[in-house]
């Protein structure tokens, strides 16, 4: 029997704002515990939470970028929940009107082209953080109460493992590249819920839903997902029924593992929050923002691969991060040469990024030093040899390069008047290597470049000393 | 006209992690059923053509801009906290959080 899956999934993203969603209590990934919170936080009695704007701007940010229908007036509601992680014993969340609806996102799976419905998406507050202790007691950090949060609730279009993985990589691609969110699952930037059924093909009815919650990597969502197809399969063509329930995935074991089943709809008893006003958003506030909505990653590609002569493959590493990219940018708005910029940064830059275990944006190379060693290769002024030493010392410690080239004297050596009487020295001075040459042996040339070298300490320029060692023995 | 039962109080005092006694469950289904069915006289009101609404504030569309600001320290917040352990609130371990996000 052949099975169908339908797979749907909820992703949390945090929004980069400075501070919370209704409270200005500052918002910082890692700070000491409890001590970015304030009464409306603690939920205190006769406070008022008053709404961050950025908290809408970023998130109409994401809404158009993936093509979703803003709502022109909105409110927020109050979930009701008991937990410690909200001192509020209600989220506030939009049920009733979120920030947009109807939106889509293209991925490819396996050659083919795949729209993928976004349902909808919605801003809310994210809950404290739980530790829970061996003792019988849980700790309880007020810090992440608060924070901005964007949920986007997929449509159930996806068929398979891979479209889920699909899916995520590119709105975590799209999200990342309006600047709206960090997007980092190991600091809980952005969290992924995921929702799976299979049905006998040609059923039209759904089966049951399996729910698994909080992700750790895109790796765990396509693995996870492939066992529940796997284990929901064998429970129906033993004769079983699929039970609705939380499962949780352990990479230990590659398995899913039961949770809790679910009997009936949790009760939230929502209603509209009365403490936020209801919000109208005008067209040319959203005008606004599209207009300053940084350049999409698919255009960015574009212009790498068509524009800049760029293979896809180099093109895919710079657009990994929305950093990398805007590095390679300035690099070339700097006036490096495009192609050089992009083999510099994929491979010394980020070579050093991962020997070093830093990011891009938290290095001393700034883009115009990157592009100056460039542009000294490029006119010949340095050698790729001596690049890497000036490129070392720019990324270690800041150093200007062009500053730093001059005052080591490491300007390359092309001054024909300087090297053509050295050629002829060490040509004269090797007799044997003028034999090997004449007999065929082309390494002769490259122990007589190496003589060069270190006669001018690595400095000579290897094209004009190939050229004019070349000339000579041939006159010989 | 609804009729609460002792039903309705069991589960509402469930969702918030409330128990009573059974005199307490008996009054307070009976008191329950009276504050709903005052509410529901609203329902006399006749609302034809009347726009649904959330709020009855005349407020809209209220922004502050995002500004952080420090107010109180975690002394001051935390003097009420009955158990505390190296700056964390300290709770009874809840696991089963409910099937909330």
């Amino acid at each position: 029997m052949n099975f169908k899956s339908t797979i749907g999934l909820e992703v949390h993203f945090e929004l980069k704002t400075k501070s919370k969603i209704f409270s200005p209590s500052p918002v910082s990934y890692g700070a000491p515990v409890n001590t970015e919170t304030n009464v409306i936080d603690w939920a205190m009695p006769g406070v008022l939470p008053k709404l961050n704007k950025d908290v809408y701007r970023l998130g109409i940010m994401v809404a158009l970028a993936t093509h979703s229908h803003i709502l022109p007036t909105t409110h927020f509601d109050r979930k009701n929940y008991f937990y410690p992680d909200n001192p509020k014993a209600y989220q506030i969340t939009q049920f009733f009107q979120p920030l947009a609806r109807d939106g889509y996102i293209e991925v490819e799976v396996r050659g083919k082209k795949k729209r993928i419905g976004i349902h909808e998406m919605h801003i809310e507050e994210d809950a404290g953080k739980n530790t829970h202790g061996t003792n019988g007691y849980s700790y309880v950090d007020l810090n992440r109460q608060g924070v901005p949060l964007l949920e986007v609730v997929s449509e159930p279009d996806m068929e398979d493992p891979e479209e889920a993985y699909a899916y995520l990589t590119k709105l975590r691609q799209i999200v990342q590249f309006t600047g709206a969110s960090d997007v980092k699952m190991e600091e809980g930037s952005m969290r992924v819920d995921t929702n799976i059924s299979i049905r006998p093909a040609g059923q039209k009815e759904l089966g049951n839903k399996v729910e698994m919650k909080n992700l750790n990597s895109f790796d765990h969502v396509r693995r996870s997902l492939a066992y529940e197809e796997q284990r929901q399969q064998q429970v129906l063509l033993s004769g079983g029924r699929v039970q609705v329930s939380t499962r949780r995935f352990d990479d230990a074991t590659g398995k899913t593992v039961l949770e809790r089943v679910k009997e009936g709809d949790a009760d939230y008893r929502y209603f509209p929050e009365p403490d936020i006003a209801p919000d109208h958003i005008s067209q040319e506030w959203i005008d606004e923002i599209e207009a300053s909505l940084p350049e999409s990653p698919f255009a960015r590609r574009k212009r790498y691969v068509e524009e800049y002569g760029i293979k896809e493959y180099d093109a895919d590493v710079i657009l990994q991060t929305k950093e990398s990219s805007d590095f390679y940018d300035a690099t070339v708005a700097a006036g490096a040469d495009p192609k050089l910029a992009a083999n510099w940064l994929n491979t010394q830059v980020n070579g050093y990024l991962n020997e070093e275990q830093v990011e891009i944006q938290d290095i001393k190379l700034t883009p115009e030093n990157l592009a100056q060693i460039i542009k000294m290769i490029k006119d010949g002024t340095i050698s790729s040899k001596i690049a890497k030493k000036v490129f070392k010392e720019s990324i270690e410690n800041g150093t200007d390069p062009k500053k730093y080239v001059e005052d080591k004297g490491m300007v390359q050596l092309s001054d024909l008047s300087v090297l053509e009487p050295m050629v002829k020295k060490v040509v004269d001075a090797n007799p044997q290597s003028v034999e090997d040459f004449k007999n065929g042996k082309d390494r002769a040339i490259g122990f007589l470049v190496g003589q060069i070298m270190k006669e001018t300490r690595g400095k000579a320029n290897p094209k004009v000393v190939n050229e004019l060692l070349n000339k000579e023995l041939q006159s010989r | 006209m609804v009729k609460i039962t002792k039903e309705d109080i069991k589960h509402v005092a469930g969702l918030s992690r409330l128990e009573f006694s059974e005199d307490e469950l008996e009054k307070f289904t009976e008191q329950m059923g009276d504050i709903i069915n005052m509410a529901d006289q609203l329902a006399e009101v006749d609302t034809k053509d009347v726009p649904e609404t959330v709020q009855v504030v005349d407020r809209d569309t209220v922004f502050r801009e995002d500004k952080p600001e420090h107010w109180e320290t975690r002394e001051e917040l935390m003097e009420n906290v009955p158990e505390k352990a190296d700056g964390y609130i300290k709770v009874p371990v809840i696991i089963d959080k409910d099937d909330n996000a």
